[in-house]
């Protein structure tokens, strides 16, 4: 016994493993899903998936805990108590989708508007605004209003392409990465995978974020910025480079409209705009002749020195506008130290150290190749700036100028698109001008004349009824806020219950927990949605929802379509919709049922084929009436939306077509044997410069992300914003509402501007509150998950060491933090690595209890607690009485991050509060 | 560390029980016939059931033979062992005092040895633990061994040693109290060494919010004014007022009061021994080692 | 078998490389699905989804807050399981010989079936490596995943521990750090890999990387000629680009 003898180690075996797409979060890696006597085992990360590469994050690998959570809804529910008691039968699918019909069919027939159908995180927006769209309702949008609009649009508008999970730093050749705002992101675990690549190299990473957490943490330098001013920031570095030439005036030259000439002339209805010739292309000086030439002339050299009278009208280029603008001493590092909380110090070296990375450490790979004006280079110049960010700049009032202002530095350095820098992920670069335009014509017992979302490029775009009155319930594509690309979710439930601009009948919800942590202002919302008018009838009549889990949304529904877990459906993750490709490979994914669900649930995309059917929705029904995709699984493969294309691009035709091709009723077997993905690498010639990069044109083409080239420069200079100013200096027909006109002059500029975001008296609420995702948490439903829950069942507020000491803090105080809206009362806790006028927690831990499963004592429903109920959707009203939302005036983003609070101590708590009834009773 | 019940029993129980055994088997009292059958059921009850005590707290108490098989390395293990030699030695010592009338002079010897060793086996399993700082330090063996004595003696009647033992007890309570009081702050291991970040270092948020073992079992906190009652209840029933009572009397009753009073003394004092021993793993879960310290 | 093997042929263990690791929890989520099928009994939780849910987990992440002397605090974040340690505490302790170390490899594992569940072990070890399972009344600890890495049934480049192969950040790195050419005993030489708690004298097997330098910009001096000026105002950058473009 007393030897060291080791018992035989057993050695575990599965009996199979199948490949799927994770859906722990919208990252969408991919799984192997290892099964053990037909029951789910073990997951782990899949190593050729072009996401993820093998690894897993905590969510992903808790997976399992998911799909057998007890709060998963196992059938069919019609409320039979009030709305918000959470009492609900079950009912058969037949009555469940015959009583959807019986609601929507005369909507349809009458007033298609009257349907009101937003969706989550929804990774099937290009299925679920096809429902909307045939359906002919305007309202249609998923999340990205109240998530990071500002980032996409300021991208979209300003390069074609955007952070978020849609371009990434090049991992590879980076020397300094800047990230800015960023806690977690789309692209989970891309970023971590690409920081662990720069710290193996030893590269820089620099973080600018008021906390100091996770990214963060590991960066080299840590800038712990004050909230809402990294505009300031970004553009007094823009000043300090500018001072000291280090621009890359080649880059701006050949691929920006750095050379394009503005109007100048104040008088003109023109001013601001850019010249064009006949044909509508912009001119550019050539430097050779002096005469203004097509942008894209071959052989021409941009002259940026330059100016340029025409028809009496003198014009500059832009770069001069630039110059002129950000030479002021108002964006000096003095000027502007204080109010970003980094010294003038700081910020200058921050400046040196980027032109130093940017031109000293310059470097070429050796890839030969041709741009759109027919230059042949012989190398691709590098670079080795990067920088990402998203919602610690995006979730900002003033988040679309500052983005736009990130981007503006990005290309003053020449750094986008370049080795070394920030890259596009295929479908992108896009030019703005290859996005749709919104659409909002309303034809009863007929589709919509086009999509709804999409790119305005002045007042004629804008979605308003002919009486100058937003079309749309949430008022996206209005003079409040004309660019809001993604539409703005957070102001449905609000705008329906008030009427306003007009009266809905259902609000059709889907994977969107608006009663709780989705929206901002949780308890007034809950309170709109069981509002009833004098008649007793709900404010807002009916309430159809779809989810997997017993969320604090379900419980105020009417009419409950459950969904089944990730592991159990079809879905389709595809190039119409938000790809997951990576800059180097364009691919698409799948789901496909690796277990079949053991409750009465159906997958919701499944659900709407056949709603869709039951409605004779066009594209749902054939012209004989009868239903055209048996579930969503056949629609994945026949559907198309162009001849050839379809939601998925990989084999295609015979199998073997990419991009293009006829329906192959194989492809999806295809994509299982591929392990649930499908890839294609772009072409070595063609990963750099894919804006002007004729190969990467020709690629795009074949791979159907558009039907001809579309090389563009980028714009420096915005002509959309411009107009519409325009229209608020009093040009044109279509005219803002004159309460309007000054905020739109001042915010809708076309050169990157900073503002204050909050009008919140800093005297009043001298901290910042803010928000985090825990990177082992997703949301409201990772708390469901026995595992995760373990890690974060609880948040405390963390306090900067400079007001913890004022207030007299201890470990296992509480404290009562108000804004202008409303308070809270919650647990704190100490933190040093944080900008002294912030506190902050993580994100959506709080819960109602009753819901997700949990016992009513659960932590996160006795300790846990939202921000939300701090945040109004609506500013108090100003002098005038008006109340403005709390958004970004450009794009409608939610402003969640503009919460300004005061905080005091309090006496040690049984519980968070406010405190609301638990929710039950469910059947 | 958490005071388990069965551990606080155990250790009290047995080690009284092993005490009088000792003295048994020196001898002391002579007990035979029933006389004896009373003194050595009250020693087999203790140490046993003191024993039995101590399996309450296993994970797995059906596999518990298998703590005989490790003597060579562990103390755990040589305490096993020990306990059953002492209890069969002494079981025999017994028999012939009982049945036979005479206590074997050689038989009481090595049994006594055996319990003794018993008793210091357990003192041991704490003392070699450089984890805990507390029980890591010479007086810990020497008050076990003497509780044992004097607990011992104490049940055997042995009133002029118990009285000595008990002074002594109380004596080398305090040196451990005092020594254990610096002996966390004053170790080697600090935050610093456990996680090699330098010395200003704090732990910010604790890897999950959800408890578990090690903070259960290891991160137990005793307020240090409530402790410092607590030593004081422990010190005046386990030492002080039995040597009082005999003192002033030393009959029966008075004795058998003593007794109970050094008895729940000695369960204070274990309880204590256990909530005021801070384990270094607290450290990585944010324990201040100098609140130790300061108490 | 609770006497340490004089040496080992090999000494497997993770080397964790504190200026990367993010704390993102990956590690201790896959480890706790991999073992929860794996070695031994399930990972147990108790109370679930009620109030307060707790249960067997063999490798969590600490966060950790430095303040220096000068420059801005860090938070570090720092993932800690079974060290495999040489001069391990937990083994000699252990009265039933359930507790081992494996001659061959190093790795310190728990023979369940002779487990006790005394729980000295676990108060042996100075770093809390070890979980007492509530449910089977077993010790648990970090087998560094001896069923992966040996396993034949898994492909080879999988033979590696579920908290390594899972890392996105790649902050855990395994391997023979006996060897003093493997890439584990490199990393550790290059980058000062540190032992916790050295004055235990437990002689770790698992390495920590130390957190680089941080916020040690340069002062602005040795930045300035980056930033020297070339025009103050637009119309002197109007020359400069005039003058520059001509260059070009
Ligand atoms: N204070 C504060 N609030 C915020 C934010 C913040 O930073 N701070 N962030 C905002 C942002 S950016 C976002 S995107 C929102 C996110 O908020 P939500 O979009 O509401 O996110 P979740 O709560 O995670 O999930 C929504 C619902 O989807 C359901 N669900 C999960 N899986 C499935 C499925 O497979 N099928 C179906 N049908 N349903 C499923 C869940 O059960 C849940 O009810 O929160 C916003 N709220
Ligand atoms: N694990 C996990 N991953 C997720 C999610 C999740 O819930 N959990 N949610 C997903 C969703 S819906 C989204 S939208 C993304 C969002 O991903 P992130 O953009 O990373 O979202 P947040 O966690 O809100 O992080 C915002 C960061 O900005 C910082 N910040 C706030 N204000 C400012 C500022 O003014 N300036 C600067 N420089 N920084 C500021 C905050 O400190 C925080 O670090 O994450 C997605 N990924
Ligand atoms: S990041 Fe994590 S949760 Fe999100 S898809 Fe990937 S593995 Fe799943
Ligand atoms: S870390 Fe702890 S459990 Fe692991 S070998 Fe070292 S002492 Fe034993
Ligand atoms: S708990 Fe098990 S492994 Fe640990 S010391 Fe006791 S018997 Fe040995
Ligand atoms: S090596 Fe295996 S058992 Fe150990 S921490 Fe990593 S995953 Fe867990
Ligand atoms: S998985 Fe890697 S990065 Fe994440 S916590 Fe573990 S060691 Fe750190
Ligand atoms: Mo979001």
């Amino acid at each position: 016994m007393n030897k060291n003898v080791a018992p035989e180690i057993p050695t575990p075996r599965f009996d199979e493993m199948r490949q799927t797409t994770c859906y722990m979060c919208a990252c969408r890696c991919g799984i192997n899903v290892h099964l053990k006597d037909g029951k789910v085992a073990y997951i782990e990360g899949n190593r050729a998936h072009p996401v993820n590469k093998g690894v897993l994050c905590a969510k992903g690998s808790a997976g399992i805990k998911q799909h057998t959570a007890p709060s998963r809804l196992r059938a069919p529910l019609k409320r039979v108590g009030p709305r918000g008691s959470g009492q609900f039968e079950e009912i058969s699918w037949e009555e469940a989708l015959q009583t959807a019909t019986d609601w929507l069919a005369p909507l349809r027939k009458e007033a298609p508007d009257k349907l009101a159908f937003f969706t989550g995180r929804d990774q099937s927006q290009s299925f679920t605004s096809f429902f909307a769209q045939n359906f002919g309702t305007p309202n249609y949008a998923a999340h990205g209003g109240f998530c990071s609009v500002n980032m996409a649009a300021a991208g979209i508008y300003t390069m074609g392409g955007a952070f978020w999970e849609f371009g990434s730093p090049d991992w590879e050749h980076t020397k300094m990465f800047l990230l800015f705002g960023v806690a977690e992101d789309h692209d989970s675990n891309p970023i971590k995978i690409g920081l662990g690549k720069l710290k193996k190299r030893g590269a820089k990473v620099i973080g600018i974020n008021p906390i100091r957490t996770g990214y963060n943490a590991v960066a080299d330098d840590w800038y712990g910025i004050t909230p809402g001013t990294d505009g300031l920031l970004i553009l007094s570095l823009i000043h300090c480079l500018l001072r000291a030439g280090r621009i890359d005036l080649d880059y701006l030259a050949a691929f920006t409209n750095a050379p394009v000439l503005v109007n100048e002339d104040p008088a003109s209805p023109e001013h601001g705009l850019l010249l064009r010739d006949e044909a509508g292309k912009l001119l550019i000086l050539d430097r050779a002749t002096g005469k203004p030439v097509p942008f894209d002339t071959q052989g021409v050299q941009p002259d940026l020195a330059g100016s340029h009278r025409h028809a009496g009208v003198s014009h500059r280029p832009v770069i001069q506008h630039i110059a002129e603008k950000y030479l002021s001493e108002d964006y000096a590092p003095e000027a502007v130290a204080e109010r970003c909380g980094i010294s003038a110090e700081r910020i200058r070296s921050l400046a040196a150290e980027l032109a130093k990375t940017a031109f000293d450490e310059a470097f070429e790979l050796d890839i030969p190749w041709t741009d759109f004006r027919g230059n042949k280079h012989a190398k691709m110049q590098g670079r080795p700036v990067a920088m990402h960010s998203m919602r610690g700049i995006s979730a900002h009032g003033n988040g679309f100028q500052t983005a736009r202002a990130l981007h503006l530095l990005q290309i003053l350095l020449g750094t986008v698109e370049v080795p070394g820098g920030f890259r596009f992920k295929p479908p992108y670069p896009k030019p703005p001008e290859a996005h749709p335009k919104p659409h909002c014509k309303v034809t009863p017992g007929a589709p919509l004349d086009g999509p709804h979302l999409g790119f305005v490029h002045g007042p004629d775009d804008l979605a308003l009824k002919p009486d100058g009155s937003p079309a749309r319930i949430d008022k996206a594509f209005s003079w409040d806020n004309p660019m809001s690309a993604h539409g703005l979710m957070h102001m449905v439930i609000s705008n329906a219950h008030a009427g306003d601009p007009y009266k809905v009948d259902t609000l059709f919800l889907y994977m969107a927990n608006m009663a709780w942590n989705s929206s901002m202002n949780t308890a007034e919302t809950m309170a709109m949605l069981t509002d009833t008018d004098e008649n007793g009838d709900y404010k807002i009549p009916r309430i159809i929802y779809a989810d997997s889990y017993n969320s604090e949304m379900v419980s105020y529904a009417d009419l409950i379509f459950p969904d089944t877990t990730y592991l159990e459906r079809h879905d389709c993750i595809s190039l119409l919709d938000r790809p997951i490709c990576e800059p180097d490979a364009v691919a698409d994914a799948i789901r496909w049922p690796v277990v079949e669900p053991d409750r009465d649930v159906r997958g919701f995309q499944s659900v709407l084929v056949d709603l869709g059917a039951r409605l004779g929705l066009p594209g749902f029904v054939d012209a004989d009436g009868k239903q055209l995709y048996a579930d969503y699984a056949d629609y994945m493969v026949n559907h198309e939306r162009r001849p050839g294309v379809g939601p998925l691009s990989g084999f295609r035709g015979n199998g073997d077509a990419e991009g293009r091709g006829a329906p192959n009723p194989d492809q999806l077997q295809r994509y299982i044997d591929n392990g649930g993905f499908w890839e294609a690498e772009v072409p070595e010639e063609a990963r750099y410069y894919k804006p002007w990069n004729s190969a990467y044109q020709d690629w795009a083409v074949e791979m159907a992300f558009y039907d001809k080239p579309q090389p563009y420069i980028f714009n420096l200079w915005s002509e959309p914003l411009r107009r519409f100013q325009l229209a608020a200096e009093g040009h044109g027909e279509r005219q803002p509402p004159d309460h309007l006109r000054a905020q739109i002059k001042e915010k809708l500029s076309p050169l990157p501007v900073w503002y204050e975001s909050t009008d919140a008296r800093a005297d009043e609420f001298p901290l910042h509150a803010l928000t985090q995702r825990p990177m082992a948490m997703y949301h409201s439903w990772g708390s469901q998950n026995a595992w995760l829950r373990q890690i974060h069942g609880v948040n405390p507020l963390y306090v900067p060491s400079a007001v913890w000491e004022e207030h007299g803090f201890a470990d296992g105080d509480w404290a009562t933090l108000t804004s202008r809206h409303g308070k809270i009362t919650i647990p704190v806790a100490l933190m040093a690595a944080l900008n002294p006028k912030t506190v902050w927690t993580w994100n959506a831990i709080g819960k109602r209890k009753g819901a997700w499963g949990l016992d009513t004592d659960a932590p996160e429903a006795t300790k846990g607690f939202l921000l939300n109920h701090l945040i109004s959707e609506l500013l108090p009203a100003r002098s005038d009485g008006m109340r403005w939302s709390n958004s970004d005036p450009v794009t409608g983003q939610a402003a969640w991050f503009d919460l300004r609070v005061n905080i005091a101590k309090t006496g040690t708590q049984p519980e968070s509060q406010p405190i609301f009834p638990p929710l039950g009773g469910r059947a | 560390m958490h005071p388990a019940k069965s551990v606080i029993l155990f250790t009290s129980l047995s080690g009284i029980g092993f005490g009088l055994l000792i003295w048994l088997g020196l001898g002391i009292p002579k007990a035979v016939g029933w006389v004896g059958f009373v003194y050595y059921a009250l020693a087999f009850a203790l140490s046993v059931g003191g024993l039995v005590a101590s399996t309450f707290h296993l994970g797995n108490p059906q596999r518990a033979w298998r703590a005989f098989t490790q003597w060579k390395t562990s103390w755990l293990s040589r305490e096993a062992v020990l306990a059953v030699a002492a209890l069969t030695i002494m079981g025999l010592h017994g028999a012939a005092a009982v049945f036979l009338g005479y206590q074997p002079a050689f038989l009481g010897l090595l049994g006594a040895a055996l319990c003794l060793a018993t008793v210091l086996a357990t003192a041991m399993i704490y003392t070699q633990l450089k984890t805990v700082p507390r029980w890591n330090q010479p007086a810990t063996p020497v008050l076990f061994g003497l509780l044992s004595l004097g607990g011992g003696a104490l049940l055997a009647g042995h009133i002029t040693t118990a009285l000595w033992l008990l002074a002594g007890i109380g004596l080398v309570q305090v040196w451990a109290w005092m020594a254990g009081d610096k002996a966390f702050s004053g170790g080697a291991t600090s935050l610093s060494s456990a996680t090699g970040l330098g010395a200003q270092v704090r732990a910010f948020e604790p890897p999950h919010t959800g408890g578990n073992y090690l903070m259960r079992e290891m991160v137990y906190e005793v307020g240090r004014k409530h402790a410092m009652k607590l030593r004081a209840i422990a010190l005046g029933l386990m030492a002080v007022l039995p040597l009082v009572l005999i003192l002033l009397n030393d009959k029966h009753l008075v004795v058998g009061l003593a007794v109970i009073s050094h008895f729940a003394g000695v369960l204070v004092a274990r309880w204590l021994f256990f909530a005021e021993a801070e384990h270094v793993v607290g450290l990585y879960y944010g324990r201040d080692q100098n609140a130790a310290s300061a108490a | 078998m609770t006497e340490l093997p004089a040496s080992t042929e090999k000494k497997l263990g993770l080397v964790i490389d504190l200026d990367t690791c993010v704390g993102c929890h990956a590690c201790v989520v896959a480890c706790k699905g991999w073992n929860d099928q794996g070695y031994g009994v399930p990972l147990s939780d108790q109370d679930p989804y009620g109030a307060e849910p707790t249960g067997t987990f063999l490798n969590r992440v600490h966060n950790y807050e430095v303040t220096p002397e000068a420059g801005p605090a860090q938070l570090i974040h720092f993932p800690k399981s079974c060290l495999h340690c040489d001069d391990a505490p937990c083994v000699t302790v252990c009265p039933t010989g359930a507790s081992y170390k494996r001659s061959e490899d190093g790795i310190v594992l728990v023979n369940e079936d002779a487990c006790i569940g005394c729980g000295l072990c676990a108060w042996a070890c100075p770093y809390g490596a070890r979980e007492m399972d509530a449910s089977a009344g077993v010790m648990k600890k970090c087998t560094l995943c001896v069923d992966r890495i040996y396993n034949e049934a898994l492909p080879e480049e999988d033979r590696q521990p579920a908290c390594v192969r899972t890392c996105p950040a790649g902050a855990r790195h395994f391997g023979d750090l006996s060897d003093p050419n493997s890439d584990v005993s490199q990393l550790v030489a290059e980058r000062g890999g540190m032992d916790l708690m050295p004055e235990q004298g437990t002689k770790p097997v698992n390495k920590y990387l130390p957190p680089r330098p941080k916020d040690d910009v340069p002062e602005f001096d040795v930045l300035s000629p980056y930033l020297e000026p070339v025009a103050t105002e637009p119309t002197g950058f109007l020359g400069w680009l005039d003058r520059t473009l001509d260059r070009i």
